[in-house]
């Protein structure tokens, strides 16, 4: 057994955007709890996501890149010892337009029943999505939550 | 906008979303086997929430998985609930699960 998550939200916006959104870091910081990731997006390119105080909060590798429509990143929790040892995760970004709204599918999925980490990240996601979209439909962020 | 609370305007479609949050990635099968009506109105529920985007697909193989995509409500709870007064809102939310709680 495994577990999944799918997450999709629709933006107006351009793909190239979408994927620049994604994969910049400056943007990242915007939308993103304040983190942001650090690889250079081709496959087989080391991939981290970093706190803002620079620890890293999650690792792995870039599996496929295809911008900008797909991305798919090897994903390891490395902060936390108990998410960290259920092991590799595998997180697939989807871009597809149509008619002038780009959807974006994400896919996050693990081989492990009821993983830790894949609940982490599902509460996680759907803020990250909805501050993705107001920030690219806007252009302003949403506030970041307070814990 | 208009989709998602349409959507959710319905018992038995907030149900099926019940369903998913407790065990995500479930086939019309195996919501059918829960829910007390004909596969051909679950099957019906299912596309109106798809619609509203507030279930999402996914093709294994033969078989289809339906999630629960909690993106367009957290959209909707971004749009009314203000910065300051989200902090607030969670402890009352955190305050009435701990009050409603049987046990």
């Amino acid at each position: 057994m495994s577990s999944q998550y799918l997450y999709v939200t629709y933006i107006r916006t351009t793909p190239q955007k979408l994927w620049d959104a994604l994969t910049s870091p400056e943007f990242q910081r915007k939308y993103w709890f304040n983190m942001h990731q650090e690889s250079s997006w081709k496959a087989g390119s080391p991939w981290k996501m970093m706190f803002s105080d620079g620890r890293v909060a999650d690792a792995g590798e870039i599996l496929e890149a295809d911008p900008p429509r797909r991305l798919v990143i090897k994903w390891r929790n490395e902060f936390n010892p108990e998410l960290k040892a259920e092991g590799w995760s595998r997180c697939v970004y989807e871009i597809e337009e149509d008619a002038g709204v780009v959807k974006l599918t994400i896919t996050h999925a693990i081989e492990k029943e009821k993983a830790k980490l894949i609940e982490a990240v599902a509460g996680g996601w759907p803020k990250i999505l909805s501050s993705l979209k107001t920030y690219l439909e806007t252009g302003t962020p949403l506030p970041r939550p307070i814990a | 906008m208009d989709a998602v609370f349409k959507a959710l305007a319905d018992g038995s479609r907030r149900e099926l979303l019940d369903r998913l949050h407790a065990r995500n990635g479930q086939t019309l099968n195996e919501l059918c086997e829960q829910m007390d009506m004909t596969r051909q109105a679950v099957s019906k529920h299912l596309a109106i929430l798809e619609e509203a985007n507030l279930v999402a697909t996914a093709r294994n193989g033969r078989e289809k998985a339906h999630y629960l995509n909690p993106v367009p409500i957290n959209d909707i709870a971004e749009r009314w609930i203000g910065k300051y007064e989200r902090g607030r809102l969670k402890a009352l939310g955190d305050l009435k699960r701990n009050l409603e709680r049987e046990d």
